[in-house]
């Protein structure tokens, strides 16, 4: 199979595009399709500071490298939950990429470590306030995150989610018809109150299979093991389906998730209602100021149950 | 030929030659959801495996629960 575009040997196929790339033009087809995503959804421009939101997978360190090669300030955050056998060789993965990518483009990596800042690990804490561990992740994670772009004015804060991401998010949402959350499922969430972050995911119009690709073709060394505590997640059982529909319907999911994306453009303003309704809902938590519909956040709330328990 | 595999970490022996489709169709795999790497390189589904390549099939997917909240779900990848 040779490249659609050069003629030379090909190193992936795209059934979705129904084209195949080589090395150098399979990298630009990725890079394209990120600045379209920027550009189009006007998520930052060349001026702003950006923190990337890293794991160690494949798609936030594609993010930050991506974002570094087109000339971006862009440093990132990795928050270790201290899961056992896991988030050690996570956090190397990150730290080898921080010294050896980000560092001669003049970036920087923060790191947050649960068990320092919250005297417990990710599993000892969703034991102690009896929550699953995913649910426990996502709270510490949203919070950190939201900390420390605000705390240290970073323009906007960037995660890897991709189409996949995106597209099982959505098909969860529709099938439990949870339509409260719909509107903010789009690649843009604004800073809509004060406290709260802007937050974009330029890698939403590439699927995994294409973010993991880069990432090999580039030399970019990234986890590939799952984390333990995801094992049996229903958001892997979305995904799971949506490419058995994609392998016999190539463009099913960036059909499913883009038209999507089409349809609320056309039915409201969503940057605007979604400011409004965040305005007319959020207000600063009583504990640590930051937005919650509720007098305590659910971090707050999550961290004073864990020390009465212990 | 010798295919890694991942989740959980293991080796199979499929006889070659074969091209990289039909070894994901004899494994049961889905092409969306997978990556065919012979040695170091990353190859197309019609590339045709011999008996004495090194294979690895790497899985794709990752990602945990969803917990779907105010502002959004899982920020991180």
């Amino acid at each position: 199979m040779n490249c659609t575009k050069c003629k030379t040997k090909a190193v992936i196929d795209l059934p979705r595009h129904n084209a195949a790339f080589c090395t150098p033009c399979f990298t630009t087809y990725v890079h394209e399709q990120v600045a379209y995503a920027i550009k189009h959804q006007r998520m930052f421009g060349p001026d702003d500071r950006i923190l990337v939101a890293v794991s160690g997978g494949k798609d936030s360190l594609a993010l930050w490298d991506i974002l570094l090669k087109r000339g971006y300030k862009a440093d990132a955050l990795y928050v270790d939950l201290g899961i056992p056998g896991y988030s050690a060789k996570s956090r190397a993965k990150v730290e080898r990429f921080a010294d050896t990518v980000a560092k001669p483009h003049g970036a920087t990596l923060q790191i947050h470590t649960v068990q320092e800042e919250e005297g417990a690990g990710i599993k000892e804490l969703s034991d102690l306030v009896h929550r699953p561990t995913c649910a426990t992740c996502g709270t510490i994670k949203r919070y950190q995150f939201n900390k420390a772009a605000v705390e240290q004015d970073y323009d906007v804060m960037a995660t890897g989610h991709n189409l996949d991401d995106e597209a099982s998010r959505l098909l969860g949402n529709i099938l439990h018809w949870q339509d409260e959350y719909l509107d903010k499922q789009s690649p843009i969430l604004p800073a809509s109150v004060e406290g709260f972050a802007k937050k974009v995911k330029p890698l939403y119009r590439l699927s995994e299979r294409e973010l993991a690709a880069y990432a090999v073709l580039n030399k970019i060394d990234y986890i590939v093991e799952e984390c333990p505590m995801a094992k049996g997640s229903k958001m892997l059982l979305y995904k799971e389906v949506l490419n058995r529909l994609e392998t016999e319907s190539p463009g099913t999911k960036h059909r499913f998730y883009w038209g999507f994306l089409e349809k609320q453009t056309q039915a409201q303003p969503a940057a605007t209602s979604m400011a409004e309704k965040d305005q007319a809902l959020l207000h600063p938590c009583k504990t640590c100021g930051q937005p919650t519909t509720g007098e305590i956040c659910s971090y707050c709330k999550m961290m004073a149950r864990a020390h009465l328990a212990r | 030929m010798k295919v890694l595999l991942s989740h959980p970490e293991r080796s199979v022996d499929i006889k070659g030659p074969k091209r990289a489709k039909e070894v994901l169709r004899e494994l049961n795999l889905v092409q969306e959801a997978h990556l065919v790497i012979r040695g170091d390189e990353l190859i197309t589904e019609d590339e045709l495996l011999k008996d004495d390549d090194l294979v690895e099939i790497r899985p794709v997917i990752s990602g945990g629960s969803q917990r779907l909240t105010l502002h959004g779900s899982r920020f991180t990848s």
